[in-house]
Order: C-alpha cells, then sequence, then structure tokens
C-alpha cells in the first residue's frame, strides 16, 4: 500500500516509459536513407510491368491473350495481327496503370514469360495520358532492366 | 430563461480519429452524447457484386482489399469457402503457412490497432515503434507474396509458391559501412523462415516495451478504464466476436471452438477480459500478440522440419507447374483452360468462416456450378462492432467516442465493403 502510495505520488510509470523512450535516444537508429539506400526487395516483388524479349532480341509475346483474359481488373488491352513472316504479335499492348491492382496474374500466366511485374516502385506520371502504357513502352521498361528482371526469374523459379 | 436544446454535430468523414471515412451524426448534451448515428458507405466498393461477374481466382485479390490492415485472413475465408465446395484437400505443408501467415496477419493488425489506438489518445511513441515492428512482418509479406499488403498468396488448394530460403538483404552506403550492413543483414542471412524465428525472438520484448509505455500509464488508464463497457450477455446478442467479445468475458474464439487448417494442433491460450471496457479489450489484443507468437514459433518449428507440397496436384483447379506447362502438351492445355474459363465448382451453399484479427470474419458462397460464385456474401466483425457504437457511447463524453472507435478496430474497407 505505502509502495504503491510512493509510487503513484512520484509518478513511477510515467517515468519508466520516458525512459524507454529516453534510452532509444542513444540507440542505434534504424532509419534508412531513402533516396542513397533503399530497403531490400524480394525477386518477388511486384511492380511496374515490362514486356521481355528473347536473347536474339525478338518480342517473346505472342499475342496468345491469357493475361488480358486473367487480368481481375480489365487493366490490359490487346489487339493482334499477323505479322509478315506469318508469326501471330500484337499491334496493339496497352496496361492501364490506374487500373491494374498488382496481382501478378499475368505472369502466372504468360506462358511464354513476356509480361512480367519488375521490382521497380518508383515511377511517376507528368499528365493523365501517361498513365496507359503502350507496347513500346513496355518493352523498354524490359529492354533497360533485362538483366535484373532475369536475375529475378531465375531465383524464383525453383518455386513456381 | 431560454430552453436549452440538444445539438447536432458532425464528426467525419474526414477526420484522423474516424479511421477512415466514419461519418458520424451525433446528438450532444453539452460535452455528453446522447445519440450516435454512424453513416456508412463511403468506402462502398461493391466487391460482393463484383465477385460474381470475375471467375473465382479473380476475386482473390479483391479479398485483400476488403479490411486491408489482415489481408491474408481475409483471402483464407474466401479460399477455404471454395475448397468446401470443391472438396479438395489442402496439403499439410500449406495448411502450416497459412495458420503462419493468419498469425503474422494477427500481429501485423494488433500493431496497426495499438499504433492508431494510442494516437488517438494522444500517446505518440507507441506508433512509432509498433511500425519498426510491422515493417519486418510486411518484409515477411513481400519475401512469400511479391506484395507488401495485398498479397494474393492463397489460393484455393493451397498457397501459390513456397517460402523462399533466402531473404533479400541490405547493401551498403554511403551512410551505412560494412559492418552496419552486416548487422542489418544478420537476420537476413538465412531463409524466410530463419527471419521469422528471429524476429519471434524479439518480439516479445517489443511487446513489453508498448505496455511499459501503456498499460499502467494513468492517463491511458483515465481514457480506457470504465469506458464502452458492453455486459457479456448485450455483447453475444450484438454479434459481437473477436477480441470485442473476449473483452466482455465471454471464451469464444474459432481457432479454438471449430478449429480450421491446423489450429488443433496448435498449443495457444485464449486471453478473456472481465469487464468489458476499452481497457480490457486493450489487455485482450495484447496478450493476443503473444499468443500469436507463440503459434508463429509452432509454425516456424513445423515447417522447418517437414518439406513438401503447398498446393494440391489437381490440375482441374490449379495449374501446373511451369516447367511442365512449357514441355508438356496436356499440362499447357490446363493451363490455358485456367487461366482463361477457369474451374467450374459443384453447385451449393457453404459457409466458410475465420478467426481475422477483428472476429469472426465469414464468407457464404452460393455455386451454381458456373466457374463464377452466383452470390457472394461477406460477413464483415467491423460491421456488427460498428453498429453498437450507438449503445456503447451514450452517456460518455465526446473524447470518449475516440477511444470506443480505436478499441473497436474499426477497418473502412470490410465495413463498407
Amino acid at each position: 500500500m505505502f509502495i504503491r502510495f510512493i509510487k503513484t505520488y512520484f509518478l513511477w510509470e510515467l517515468l519508466r516509459g520516458l525512459a524507454l523512450t529516453g534510452s532509444r535516444l542513444f540507440r542505434r537508429k534504424f532509419t534508412v536513407q531513402y533516396p542513397d539506400e533503399k530497403t531490400p526487395k524480394s525477386p518477388r516483388f511486384r511492380g511496374l510491368h515490362a514486356l521481355r524479349r528473347y536473347p536474339n532480341g525478338e518480342e517473346r509475346c505472342i499475342a496468345c491473350k491469357l493475361c488480358e483474359a486473367v487480368c481481375p481488373a480489365v487493366a490490359i488491352t490487346i489487339e493482334s495481327e499477323e505479322r509478315e513472316d506469318s508469326t501471330r504479335r500484337t499491334t496493339r499492348y496497352d496496361v492501364d496503370l490506374f487500373k491494374c491492382v498488382y496481382c501478378g496474374f499475368c505472369e502466372e500466366a504468360c506462358p511464354v514469360d513476356s509480361i512480367v511485374l519488375t521490382d521497380i516502385h518508383e515511377f511517376h506520371f507528368e499528365g493523365r495520358e501517361g498513365t496507359v502504357i503502350d507496347k513500346a513502352g513496355l518493352l523498354a521498361i524490359g529492354d533497360r532492366y533485362e538483366s535484373s528482371i532475369a536475375a529475378a526469374r531465375e531465383r524464383d523459379a525453383p518455386y513456381r | 430563461m431560454s430552453e436549452i436544446h440538444n445539438y447536432t454535430m458532425n464528426f467525419g468523414p474526414q477526420h484522423p480519429a474516424a479511421h477512415g471515412v466514419l461519418r458520424l451524426v451525433m446528438e450532444m448534451d453539452g460535452e455528453v452524447v446522447e445519440r450516435i448515428d454512424p453513416h456508412i458507405g463511403l468506402l462502398h466498393r461493391a466487391t460482393e457484386k463484383l465477385a460474381e461477374s470475375k471467375p473465382y481466382n479473380h476475386n482473390i485479390g479483391y479479398m485483400d482489399r476488403l479490411d486491408y490492415v489482415s489481408m491474408m485472413c481475409n483471402e483464407h475465408a474466401y479460399v477455404m469457402a471454395i475448397e468446401k465446395l470443391l472438396g479438395v484437400t489442402v496439403p499439410k505443408r500449406a495448411r502450416y503457412i497459412r495458420v503462419l501467415f493468419d498469425e503474422i496477419t494477427r500481429i501485423l493488425n494488433h500493431l496497426m490497432w495499438i499504433g492508431a489506438h494510442a494516437l488517438d489518445i494522444g500517446a505518440m511513441s507507441v506508433f512509432l515503434y509498433a511500425f519498426r515492428e510491422r515493417e519486418d512482418l510486411m518484409d515477411c509479406y513481400e519475401a512469400a507474396s511479391g506484395a507488401r499488403m495485398h498479397a494474393t498468396y492463397y489460393r484455393p488448394g493451397g498457397v501459390y509458391r513456397d517460402l523462399p530460403d533466402s531473404m533479400p538483404q541490405y547493401e551498403s552506403s554511403r551512410w551505412h559501412g560494412e559492418g552496419d550492413t552486416r548487422e542489418r543483414n544478420q537476420d537476413r542471412s538465412g531463409s524466410l523462415l530463419d527471419f521469422i524465428w528471429a524476429f519471434s525472438e524479439r518480439f516479445p520484448g517489443c511487446v513489453d516495451d508498448y505496455e511499459t509505455l501503456l498499460t499502467d500509464n494513468r492517463i491511458w488508464k483515465q481514457r480506457t478504464v470504465g469506458i464502452g463497457v458492453v455486459e457479456p450477455s448485450r455483447a453475444l446478442k450484438l454479434g459481437f466476436t473477436g477480441p470485442m467479445l473476449r473483452g466482455s468475458g465471454v471464451e469464444w474464439d474459432l481457432r479454438k471452438k471449430q478449429p480450421y487448417e491446423v489450429y488443433d494442433q496448435m498449443d495457444f491460450d485464449i486471453p478473456v477480459g472481465t469487464e468489458g471496457d476499452c481497457y480490457d479489450r486493450y489487455l485482450v489484443r495484447v496478450e493476443e500478440m503473444r499468443q500469436s507468437n507463440r503459434i508463429v514459433r509452432q509454425c516456424v518449428k513445423w515447417l522447418q522440419a517437414n518439406a513438401g507440397p503447398v498446393i494440391v496436384e489437381n490440375y482441374k483447379v490449379v495449374p501446373p507447374r511451369r516447367e511442365a506447362m512449357k514441355q508438356d502438351m496436356e499440362s499447357l492445355i490446363h493451363h490455358f483452360k485456367l487461366f482463361t474459363e477457369g474451374y467450374a465448382v459443384p453447385a451449393g451453399e457453404v459457409y466458410a468462416a475465420v478467426e481475422a484479427p477483428k472476429g469472426e470474419f465469414g464468407v457464404y458462397l452460393i455455386s451454381d456450378n458456373a466457374n463464377k460464385p452466383y452470390r457472394l456474401k461477406i460477413r464483415a466483425p467491423g460491421f456488427a462492432h460498428l453498429a453498437a457504437l450507438n449503445e456503447m457511447a451514450r452517456g460518455h463524453m465526446l473524447a470518449d467516442v475516440v477511444a470506443i472507435i480505436g478499441s473497436q478496430d474499426i477497418v473502412f474497407g470490410e465495413v463498407d465493403r
């Protein structure tokens, strides 16, 4: 009873709380200095979309439209035609980034590993028209980051 | 002398203590609440209707977005309903992974809740500490599923992929040299399970920290003890579930009462309150974090010792492995069939419920033998809790309404659906 009175009178529990937060002042900070360093990202990360090519430069997509069919948000629009060499190719491949929910089903569905979700999560738009990426844009992302995309797929291949 | 009238006050929907888009119309007598009328529907996205127009698997991602702080538990209820109708048996390893991630989700949810609740009442530092631990668990989500929140990881028949054998690591920079980076990566040198194990070792100490800051704190007690009392019988009648019900002293937990997955093999206790006030609900949730940590440790131990498939090998429901799909014609046909049309679920009605962090999250599913649900009804725990706000807050001061909303752990994604 007496101890309780003393503890109440001297704000014991508040001081213990203060001691806890105060001790944090002197401990090592776990802050990640963002633009200079980044939190590590898993090879399974689902970020910005990209279309990949084969090592010989031929685009992988064969316009089977599985991704278009499986997309829950209906974010993918594909039109296709026969090319001069009589292979089936897309003439239009649009991804609406405002509609996409980044579920990763398109990548799961793609039988030729063409559409992938890269680990890029820092992207921005400069106008409303930029929110839909067309085929050329997707292929450009794929070309630019091919090495990291391939490395991530390679690491995750045993699990899929 | 002029007559004194009650006046009506508007609270929200853009109020930081409203936990999203809650709008309350309050009838006040001075500073005492006479009546509260919650207005909901500002986050209504017609998930139930949307589900009727999409093949079964497409909806998994939308389940994440219902209660957006306990993502995988929502998926779990939906996936379990489909499994009941299909009659598939989930491999044991997948069951353990699901229990593991359900409990990680519970800790995630309660960390979010303790931070937000304390912040509403005026304690800022708990929020920062809770989010430090949340970061680690988000990394677990990302390592397993590829997304930090909206996982889309569970599938009817198991989970999408096995847990990875390596964790992504920090790189050194001009801020952190080699030594610092090695220390940062200490827990990340092994597999995801090792990472979770390391987390579970230090987590009880973190909960002790939160308790040091709150449990005995006189301000915290003044704001929560005796606020929003619900009698056990009344709590049952109001349809309370989860910590709200247990805080009132009713020992009810679906994990114990109707165990799903492998909860019957887990060793854990259900904390129960005595008074049914905000403070008891706080104590129940804090103890639940400790109990969840116990379950996580048991799951990690089992998963480390037992390998095996994580999804059924029934290619009418689950797509074949990628390697098989690329080499085998029949597998390719299964793959195309599943990703265009999905699978047909036998006609019938089913209810599947899980003990989500907020209470009983249930999915009632009617199938008419098509590849889409005929009707999907979601039973969200938060809806029943919010409906009782008027009863809980009547006679309390305006500031106590914030404490009650906080202890109800309302998330509008599931209330409005």
